[in-house]
Formats: structure tokens, C-alpha cells, sequence
């Protein structure tokens, strides 16, 4: 077994505990980690959208983006790089993120949920994959946004910058900043420590390249369990820490901000799946990839807070099942995330088409 | 020659193996510029049937060198 490999599976590691560590501080339950659910609080927080209850400037993505900043630029590898299909970028964040929203979490999320018991995710997981495998065959058929090229370092510095700014507003919180009183948006770390974990898996994710699209793409496309060693370690550590604390919980019953709405699951999930793997990477390596220079990933962030404002103005996210005093009401996916959701199915087979064959020939 | 200067990961590897199914050639060279591209063609090139040696070019660039197994 090389570095390498070890470096994943490390990342991995500790990318779990953090996760255990920042739901015991105050995370909601299975989601110590969630980059479509803290970039929807973030959207929150700064006005975006009007959902009281997920409104707070989540400094575990100011962490991230920041701590790839730092890995890559000890390491020499900060490119300020951009151009390639920016505004398809920029549509295709948008679309992961309404699919994540749908779910009630990213692709790291979901085996954060899958680590806590979460039965229900089994329908996201398989979407994911499904959707994956579907990006899968595009590649294989030649889709590509094509190259990016080098600009300006400073270019390379627009997320970091503005992931600084957000860190100021949580601090400095000023009246037209938003916070939730209620909700999942009110359950959360302390700033410190949230930052902390942040920086933490940031610079690990930027060494190992931990990307949770990447790990099923790669076995598809080339029979490689590189980065799938690195999912595995995440699920291995949660599912063991949830049991050494006694928060395993293996029931299709009511999970932690999670619905029984399967079939759109399913859908949600392989949106985000296909979408990521034309974009390159799961939400979690666009934030890094953002952080080590990639304007284009900086364009998918903005695109992926712009989707997780319209996701909750258009009643497009997923709710979750709740059971008050012994009542269940059933969440699931309303009508216009349905509705969403076929529209952003439908965007990404035209976005896979357009773009076939854009990949030019060897030399 | 490949020229992946400019594609992000997974393009520079997608590319490295059509190639290879294509023409599975005794040596091919590669140009890159993404230093996780470089780590990806390698382990290809390994699981693959080949050695891979990559040098710096300069200015953020890297050539490799794949060569088929004896």
C-alpha cells in the first residue's frame, strides 16, 4: 500500500471523527459534515432565501475553502486557473445542489446518514451511484467543458476571499445577517471549533483529493478503488463511532432531518451524482478545488448557493419527516421539487449532449 | 502525445486511456498541468500495464512518460 493510498484512507479517518466530534458540539444529528446543507445555511444567513429555520454562515466552509488555500499554497500547487464553461458551471452547481436539497444532504452527508443508521439514504446512495454511472458514460462518449487556462493569481483567491468575508460577517454579525432560532440552522459547534474542523479536513481533502463522486466514478470508468477507500473509511469511522456513543439508530423509523419520499431520493441523489461527475467533483472537492486556485470551481459555488436559494424561494428542497408528541407527519419531496428535479434531469441530458466530442484529439 | 494542459480530473486520465484501448502504444507522453492529474495517470499506468516517470517542466507544467511493461 503506497502514501497515497494511506493519505486517503487517513483523510478519510479523520473526516469522520471531525464529523462525530462537531455533532457532539452542537451539529444537527448525521450532519456533522453537509456541503449542500451548510452552503443552503450560508445562503440563509446572508438573505439569499427566507427559510428561518437553515440560516447560519457555517464557518466549517469558510474552514474548507481556506484550508485547501493553505495546503496547496505550502505545497505549490495554488493554480489560479479558469474558463472552462464557466456559465455551464455555474448552472450545473445550481442543479447538484436542488438534487442534494431534495435528499436532505450532499454526497457526504449521505454517508454520514448511512453511518448513523439511516436506512432511508440506501435510496439516495443507489441514486447517487445510478447517476454516476450515467456521467460515467457521457465521459466515455467524449463529454468535456473543455480547458481552462491561466489567469491572474489573484483570480485564484475570489472563494478564499470571499469565504474570509463570510467568516467576518458571522463574527462581526451585523442586523441584515441572519440566524436562525430554530431548526437545524440553530443547531451548530461553536464558531472556533467548527472552523477548526474545517481548516482540518480542508487541507486533508486537498492532500488526499478525497472526492465522494470520484471514488464510484473512478471504479466505473477505470476499475480504480483509490478514492472509494476514502468513502469507505468516512462510513467504517462514522458507523463505528455512532456505536462506540450509542447514536446508531438502524430504522426506516423518523432519522435525523430525513424523509421516506424514496423514489425522489433516488432522482435527487443521481442528479447530484451525474451532475458532479460532469463537473469533475462532488460540492466537497468544487469547495477544494475553489480553495487551491480553480476559478471554475469558485463559479460552481456561487452556482450551488444561487440553486440552494431558489431550492428553498420555490419550495424545491425536501422535508423531513417529523413526529411531534407522538404524531408522525411525513415529509418528502413537494410537487415543485418534482418539478425540479425533472427540469434539472432534463438540463443535464441537453448540458451531456451539447457538450460530446468537445474533447480534442491527440496530437 | 497528449496534450491535457488545461482539463481538470478525470479528463487527463479519460484521455490517457482511450489511447491505450485505442492503440495501446509501447510509449506515450502526456502533458499535464494539475499535479492531481499526475497522480491519477500514474496509478492508471500502474494498474494498467505500464511505468510512468514525470518530470517539471516549468511554469506549472508536467510531462510523463508512460512505457509498456516488459
Amino acid at each position: 500500500m503506497n502514501k497515497n493510498k494511506y493519505l486517503v484512507i487517513g483523510a478519510g479517518v479523520i473526516v469522520g471523527l471531525a464529523a462525530l466530534a462537531l455533532t457532539a458540539a452542537g451539529n444537527p444529528a448525521n450532519m456533522g459534515f453537509c456541503i449542500a446543507c451548510f452552503l443552503r445555511d450560508i445562503a440563509g444567513g446572508l438573505g439569499l432565501h427566507s427559510a428561518e429555520k437553515v440560516q447560519y454562515l457555517r464557518p466549517e466552509i469558510v474552514g474548507l475553502v481556506l484550508g485547501a488555500t493553505v495546503a496547496a499554497l505550502a505545497s505549490k500547487e495554488f493554480r489560479a486557473r479558469a474558463g472552462s464553461a464557466p456559465a455551464l458551471r455555474f448552472v450545473l452547481g445550481m442543479i447538484v445542489m436542488v438534487g442534494a436539497l431534495a435528499f436532505l444532504g450532499c454526497p457526504l452527508r449521505m454517508v454520514l446518514r448511512l453511518g448513523g443508521g439511516d436506512v432511508t439514504a440506501i435510496a439516495g446512495l443507489i441514486g447517487f451511484a445510478a447517476g454516476i454511472g450515467v456521467g460515467v458514460l457521457c465521459l466515455k462518449k467524449g463529454f468535456s467543458l473543455g480547458r481552462a487556462r491561466k489567469v491572474q493569481k489573484a483570480d485564484g483567491f475570489v472563494l478564499p476571499g470571499f469565504m474570509i468575508a463570510v467568516l467576518a460577517l458571522l463574527l462581526l454579525a451585523p442586523s441584515f445577517i441572519r440566524f436562525s432560532q430554530a431548526g437545524p440552522g440553530a443547531s451548530h459547534a461553536p464558531w472556533l471549533i467548527a472552523l477548526a474542523g474545517g481548516l482540518i479536513v480542508g487541507v486533508l481533502a486537498q492532500k488526499s483529493r478525497l472526492c465522494m463522486a470520484g471514488g464510484l466514478r473512478d471504479v466505473f470508468l477505470f476499475r480504480d478503488f483509490h478514492l472509494l477507500t476514502g468513502f469507505i473509511a468516512i462510513f467504517v469511522t462514522v458507523l463505528v463511532g455512532n456505536l462506540v456513543l450509542g447514536n446508531f439508530n438502524p430504522t426506516l423509523a423518523v432519522q435525523p432531518v430525513a424523509h421516506h419520499d424514496y423514489v425522489w431520493s433516488f432522482l435527487g441523489m443521481a442528479m447530484a451524482g451525474w451532475g458532479s461527475v460532469l463537473l469533475g467533483g462532488c460540492p466537497l472537492r468544487q469547495l477544494i478545488l475553489a480553495g487551491e486556485g480553480s476559478g471554475d470551481s469558485a463559479v460552481t459555488v456561487f452556482g450551488m448557493l444561487v440553486g440552494a436559494a431558489l431550492a428553498h424561494n420555490f419550495g424545491m428542497a425536501g422535508n423531513a419527516d417529523a413526529m411531534t408528541d407522538g404524531v408522525f407527519t411525513a415529509g418528502g419531496v413537494a410537487q415543485a421539487g418534482r418539478i425540479g428535479i425533472v427540469i434539472g434531469l432534463i438540463l443535464l441530458a441537453i448540458i451531456s449532449y451539447a457538450n460530446l466530442h468537445r474533447e480534442e484529439k491527440t496530437k | 502525445m497528449i496534450d491535457a494542459r488545461g482539463y481538470s480530473c478525470p479528463m487527463p486520465v479519460v484521455m490517457v486511456q482511450k489511447e491505450v484501448k485505442k492503440s495501446a502504444p509501447d510509449t506515450l507522453e502526456v502533458l499535464v498541468d494539475d499535479p492531481c492529474a499526475v497522480e491519477n495517470i500514474t496509478r492508471f499506468a500502474h494498474n494498467n500495464g505500464y511505468n510512468a516517470v514525470s518530470r517539471e517542466t516549468g511554469d506549472e507544467e508536467f510531462a510523463l512518460i508512460l512505457t509498456k511493461k516488459a
